[in-house]
């Protein structure tokens, strides 16, 4: 199996790699796939008041396709809306690297991890200490609207 | 030794630059010693064996017959008990359901291994399907039978015993010489693939009561595309063929013989048989080498199979925390081959592996590094290099390895599987 030169320099040379607090209440972590399977992605978001991805850090255990699906989308999606990032097709990340067809899952599940990291960070917005708060103020900005 | 040194040394030339090669249980380098005496027999002697009338033809029967002498010396047996076949997987195939067929009438139940090479747990499922019973011998944590289990095993309906006499994975080296001893005293036939024990240990198949043993020619630095199947004479072991054709091999199996292969497979036993004790010594030096390289550097890295019944040219390792495949990518400069689901069709980690207890996350993260003939001190080294390099790069990189760290028991997670 021979890999595209796209896939093999996110191998070599992943971006973004690392950790963030997981109890920094700007941060969303999405950990998904499983050890038994080969493949675990860690993928963890910073997401400014606005709602913008301002960072995204990777950790992964899988395969060469794996590592290179997360290190892509942790690019991709800096910048980007929680919605815009979640609208992210897995697709897309397999066209890009050009995965061949048994490694299709590791895109998809660089997808699942999007929707993990948002879904955490929306969570813990709607279940924070100010979250009451946000609600006000969104209530408020929405009434002056 | 000397001609070997001069080998070795125009291989290391050769080899500049190129890829480290450490996979010498999936193939071996053709020894050019074993090319030189298959040359004429390309060209200028290219008779058929079986061509009775004419020098061409005797020339070449001549040729096949000193094989299947040199091939019969390397394990004891007599020339008349080689039959010649395309490789191992047809040996094999010919043991089990030619032993199986024959005596089914009689005997019809058949004991092997979980482990065993593909070829004959899928023979076995073969005769399962045409009736006869199948029994599979789990193997202990090391990989290895326990014979008295099979002593209890056996019964008045078994016809055949098949257990390896090296596994291709973790190179452990079952107890054959006692397997062989309790089937001779039962009255069941033994089998053994030992496509990756000949050459590489000692083998007596009087010794060792083995009634069938199958051999292959590519893992021992001699021809792909052939093979032997010893056949005991006395006592007598038959089969039924598994080809209709002309009857050659006794009968056993038909088509014309490829002279000049069969030729490189007795030069390949030949060259085998004399030089495998020091090769052995050279190898053992190399694998610890390699293995304290390696254990002494990184922790969490764990050896599966047993160390001591184990061949020299053989180390397989869990790197716990890197997936196999990811970590191949990584050792770019050398060749190896992987228990990881990520480099087989079938997406299941290592059936061997798991049938020795290890854990499915452990299998995803498995390495096998298999050294030769041409291996060189300097490629150990440089393997090891590459190798601890590479895995703390990708621990670095694995969320396993940061929850391990921070003291989470990975197996209590709650993992999603998908």
């Amino acid at each position: 199996m021979s890999y595209s030169d796209k896939l093999i320099d996110h191998y070599d040379n992943p971006r973004n790699v690392g950790s963030m607090d997981k109890n920094d209440a700007r941060v969303g972590t999405g950990l998904v796939g499983a050890p038994a399977c080969g493949d675990v992605m860690k993928l963890q978001i910073k997401v400014t008041p606005e709602g913008i991805i301002e960072d995204a850090k990777f950790k992964t255990f899988g395969c060469g396709s794996a590592i290179a699906s997360s290190s892509l989308i942790t690019e991709w999606i800096k910048g980007k809306t929680l919605d815009e990032a979640s609208n992210i097709k897995n697709k897309k990340i397999a066209e890009h690297l050009a995965l061949p067809p048994v490694k299709i899952h590791c895109s998809v599940l660089a997808e699942d991890a999007i929707k993990a990291a948002v879904e955490d960070y929306q969570t813990k917005r709607n279940e924070g200490p100010d979250a009451a708060d946000s609600k006000e103020a969104e209530k408020a900005r929405l009434s002056v609207g | 030794m000397n001609t070997l040194k001069k080998i070795r040394k125009r291989e290391v030339t050769q080899k500049a630059g190129k890829p480290i090669y450490l996979d010498y249980q999936a193939t071996t380098p053709m020894d050019p010693r074993v090319l030189d005496a298959m040359v004429p027999y390309f060209t200028e002697k290219f008779g058929n064996p079986h061509s009775r009338n004419h020098v061409f033809g005797w020339e070449a029967e001549d040729a096949v017959e000193k094989a299947r002498t040199e091939i019969a010396a390397l394990i004891g047996a007599d020339p008349r008990e080689i039959i010649f076949t395309s490789g191992a997987t047809e040996s094999n195939n010919l043991a089990i359901k030619g032993v199986s067929r024959f005596y089914k009438d009689r005997k019809n139940h058949i004991i092997t291994c979980t482990t065993e090479h593909k070829c004959v747990l899928e023979s076995c499922r073969n005769v399962d399907q045409e009736g006869c019973e199948v029994t599979y011998l789990c193997v202990a944590k090391n990989g290895l039978i326990d014979p008295n289990q099979l002593r209890e095993t056996i019964t008045e309906k078994t016809a055949l015993v098949s257990i390896m006499g090296v596994n291709n994975e973790i190179g452990v080296i079952q107890p054959i010489a006692k397997i062989g001893a309790i089937c001779r005293e039962e009255g069941v036939f033994f089998h053994s693939d030992c496509a990756q024990a000949v050459g590489k240990i000692p083998l007596d198949v009087n010794e060792m009561n083995i009634d069938l043993m199958s051999i292959s020619g590519h893992k021992i630095y001699g021809p792909k595309g052939v093979g032997a199947l010893y056949v005991r004479r006395k006592p007598r072991v038959r089969l039924t063929p598994l080809f209709s054709g002309g009857g050659q091999e006794r009968g056993m199996r038909s088509g014309t013989l490829p002279a000049l292969l069969c030729v490189g497979l007795g030069e390949a036993c030949t060259i085998a048989g004399r030089e495998m004790a020091q090769e052995s010594e050279r190898l053992h030096y190399l694998r610890d080498r390699l293995y304290k390289g390696i254990t002494e550097q990184l922790p969490e890295v764990y050896l599966n199979g047993d160390l001591d019944q184990r061949i020299p040219g053989n180390l397989n390792f869990s790197f716990a925390y890197v997936e196999g495949e990811s970590l191949m990518m990584g050792i770019k400069n050398l060749c190896v081959s992987s228990g990881s689901a990520c480099t087989s069709a079938s997406l299941e980690p290592s059936y061997v592996l798991r049938a020795l207890g290890v854990s499915e996350d452990l299998a995803h993260t498995s390495l096998r590094l298999g050294i030769g003939r041409f291996t060189t001190e300097d490629e150990m080294d440089k393997a090891v290099t590459e190798i601890v390099t590479q895995v703390k790069k990708l621990r670095e990189l694995s969320p396993l390895w940061e929850m391990a760290q921070e003291g989470i028991d990975i197996g209590s997670v709650e993992w999603a599987a998908h």
